[in-house]
């Protein structure tokens, strides 16, 4: 038998498990959730059908349409930010400079600290700068939260995305680079029309893996700012939390605003995915 | 090449897309992260008559649980389990807890309002010994139809302040105030000129400001938004006859609103720290501050004095601790004294089988009952307990519950009761009042919109809970 034919006999054998737990772990509690969005319920077991009228609160309520705001402009930051260092920082460590390998473990190091802990450090090392500043801190202005949390992910997510790029710049063909110096490329059009073009595949993860990571940020949000002042600095998952744990009797509303949520998450993404997409070119 | 990016590029989106769906149905549904929150004390909570488990809400008195229970186990042969939420979890924990196969038999909710959220789980308690001991029945939370919630612990709070470094004031040569001793402050007025003059006299005293820090760090504020906002909505809702019984009031005036801004005024303009870095003070730097002799006075309750008692470096002698009331300058206010009060009933789950609710009942009627119990209620966990099995001189005695005591049984004095703790809306109101407070103090706003917005947000969420 060919090795294809093999793969294709075992794979349900091997696909089982996580199939199983797939559905336990995500399809199942997304069913329910659907369900419980058009319910009002106290815990899970004791739901009561409303219908629609925990959508019709969601949707016009205003400081859910302030976080949702909110998300998009730190997400627009953030994605452009993150992947324009992410970018740049591989192509530095794709070069012949000594000790690329620990320069890309300190950059990827980060990305291994928890969300809540970066928030809370993050959190004292904001306020210590504000405060020897400006006698402030991190509550005073909705800015200070804004570029803080920008600071934060863009601490956190750009090592990530650099070995991404790493492993995209890695996969272009010295060849068609070769080519371009020898037809005398300066650095400018070499990247925009052949070193962007043959990281296509790369920039559309990264694109993606961003965006949906800054829409559906929660712990740094909670962490760092945890909306002060006044809610301004809340994103959408961290008002979907507050609605459903700290108001009364609005479970069924914040279940509304998670589906809400879910939708605008997958078609922002499924617009962008198919953006990028078209870009990419083959070698 | 493009290909092996394709697959990677759709697995990675598909993984990622469905994670999130997932966490956010999960954050709904009572998320991970809420049960994490709750740490066990014993693994085992189930025996032949029924189990007992119980969902702690004072994350200070956790640790103190375990040799409670087992010396309960030793006694009845009878396994406790004892859960602690995480500080400011208690609801999130019970919710997701309450879902699970075997939900807490014991839990707590904070007065009429928590109870209105879980009133079909609350079994009823008129026949049970805990109310029946309770000292005056008329603090439980109960309807027409059965005795829902039993409070077991009474507290109190107020200026909490420093004697030592009020004599040394009071000894000063050129001081403003007539009187000569703390304990002679029985109005707003003296009050502010004490506070005031202490203030100019910061040098001398050797203190960085007569009040510790205001914190206002978000989940750090409730001695403003909810402890301090008692006093001025207790004398709206006594003076304007609002029926409490019926839970939330739908609107209210905040009729006393300048009055809360005077004392909130005195301890931010007297304070260790500028107003404007407020926002990232806990209470544990406000606790410490005073413990370290650098401010003469906290607001503060009595369950503070284990966190003054244990900062390292406390310069606070137990017998110099006593408590003002909170002036604010409302007629009347000399004739009351500290707020005392509760937010903590016993519930019992209805939902659990009736071994179970018998067991936890028994456990309960145990720890303020029985010898060692009663030691432990108030020597370990410090609560003053409003039962009758309590006799004279069995409470406890940390200097700050005695001060509660004192307040509460002197003569010609009334308690301020904790009416608007009962009421108000949500915790979300209390954070939003919180946050209103901290731009005040920021100088971002003015009072008179941090006042109208407490208000207009009152009414909202009163609408919203239905």
């Amino acid at each position: 038998m060919r090795v294809s034919a093999y793969i294709k006999k075992w794979f349900p054998a091997f696909a089982l498990p996580t199939f199983l737990a797939f559905i336990l772990a995500f399809i199942v509690p997304f069913g329910m959730g659907l369900y419980l969005s058009f319910t009002k319920f106290r815990t899970v077991n004791d739901a009561q059908w409303t219908g629609v009228s925990n959508y019709v609160a969601a949707l016009t309520d205003g400081s859910f349409l302030n976080s949702l705001w909110f998300s998009v402009r730190f997400t627009v930051i953030s994605v452009i930010t993150v992947n324009v260092f992410a970018f740049a920082l591989a192509m530095l460590l794709t070069k012949a400079i000594r000790g690329t390998n620990l320069f890309r473990a300190v950059f990827f190091l980060p990305n291994l600290i928890g969300g809540i802990v970066l928030g809370y450090v993050w959190n004292l090392i904001l306020t210590g700068i504000l405060k020897a500043l400006f006698a402030q801190d991190l509550t005073y202005s909705a800015t200070y939260g804004f570029v803080g949390l920008v600071i934060l992910v863009n601490w956190q997510m750009i090592g990530y995305m650099m070995v991404i790029y790493i492993a995209g710049f890695q996969n272009i063909p010295g060849d068609v680079m070769e080519a371009a110096d020898i037809d005398g490329a300066a650095f400018w059009p070499k990247l925009f029309r052949v070193t962007i073009p043959m990281m296509a595949g790369s920039i559309t993860i990264c694109t993606f893996l961003t965006l949906s990571n800054c829409l559906k940020m929660f712990d740094q949000n909670l962490a760092l700012t945890s909306g002060a002042p006044n809610n301004e600095t809340e994103g959408l998952a961290l008002n979907i939390y507050r609605t459903f744990y700290l108001l009364r009797n609005q479970q069924g509303v914040a279940q509304a605003k998670a589906v809400i949520f879910f939708v605008f998450v997958a078609v922002v993404a499924f617009f962008q995915l198919r953006a990028t997409r078209s870009q990419e070119v083959d070698a | 090449m493009k290909n092996i990016t394709r697959v990677i590029g759709v697995s990675l989106a598909a993984a990622s897309l469905l994670l999130g769906a997932a966490s956010c149905s999960n954050g709904g549904g009572g998320g991970s992260s809420a049960s994490a929150g709750a740490t066990g004390s014993s693994s085992a909570g189930t025996s032949a008559g029924g189990s007992v488990y119980f969902l702690n809400f004072k994350p200070e008195s956790a640790d103190k649980y375990d040799a409670i229970i087992a010396e309960y186990k030793k006694e009845t042969g009878v396994d406790v389990k004892v859960a602690t939420a995480a500080s400011g979890t208690y609801e999130q924990t019970l919710t997701s807890e309450m879902a699970k196969s075997s939900p807490p038999t014991i839990f707590q909710i904070n007065g009429p309002v928590g109870w209105a959220n879980w009133k079909d789980y609350t079994a009823d308690l008129t026949n049970s010994d805990i109310y029946k001991h309770l000292n005056d029945q008329s603090l439980a939370v109960k309807t027409a139809d059965g005795v829902w919630g039993v409070p077991y612990v009474v507290e109190g709070y107020g200026i909490i302040y420093n004697d030592a470094i009020m004599k040394k004031y009071f000894a000063l040569a050129d001081k403003k105030v007539s009187i000569s001793s703390a304990q002679d402050i029985k109005s707003w007025d003296l009050l502010q000129q004490v506070v005031e003059d202490m203030t100019a006299h910061a040098a001398d005293l050797g203190i960085k400001g007569v009040f510790s820090s205001t914190s206002l760090k978000p989940g750090e504020d409730w001695r403003w938004q909810t402890h301090l906002a008692d006093v001025p909505l207790f004398y709206e809702f006594s003076g304007d006859k609002v029926d409490l019984t019926k839970g939330t009031p739908a609107t209210i005036k905040f009729t006393y609103s300048d009055n809360m801004k005077n004392l909130f005024d005195l301890y931010l303009n007297n304070s260790t720290v500028k107003p404007t870095e407020l926002g990232s003070k806990t209470v544990d730097d406000s606790m410490a501050e005073f413990a370290l002799g650098q401010s003469a006075m906290v607001q503060n309750g009595n369950w503070g004095w284990s966190q003054v008692a244990g900062v390292q470096g406390n310069t606070v002698q137990a017998a110099d601790v006593h408590m003002l009331p909170l002036y604010m300058g409302i007629s009347g206010e000399e004739k009351y004294g500290i707020p005392i009060g509760t937010e903590n009933y016993f519930s019992i789950n209805a939902k659990a089988d009736a071994a179970s609710q018998k067991a936890s009942l028994d456990f309960l009627t145990w720890l303020f009952s029985s010898d060692y119990g009663k030691k432990a209620v108030s020597n370990d966990l410090g609560f003053i307990a409003p039962f009758d099995w309590f006799k004279a001189g069995e409470g406890p005695n940390d200097p700050l519950a005695t001060e509660v005591t004192k307040w509460m049984t002197t003569s010609g004095i009334t308690s301020v009761p904790w009416s608007a703790f009962q009421v108000m809306p949500s915790q979300d109101w209390k954070n939003n009042f919180g946050a209103g407070l901290l731009t005040y103090a920021q100088g971002k706003a003015d009072w008179s919109k941090v006042s109208s917005d407490m208000v207009a947000d009152w009414a909202k969420q009163a609408a919203a809970a239905g």
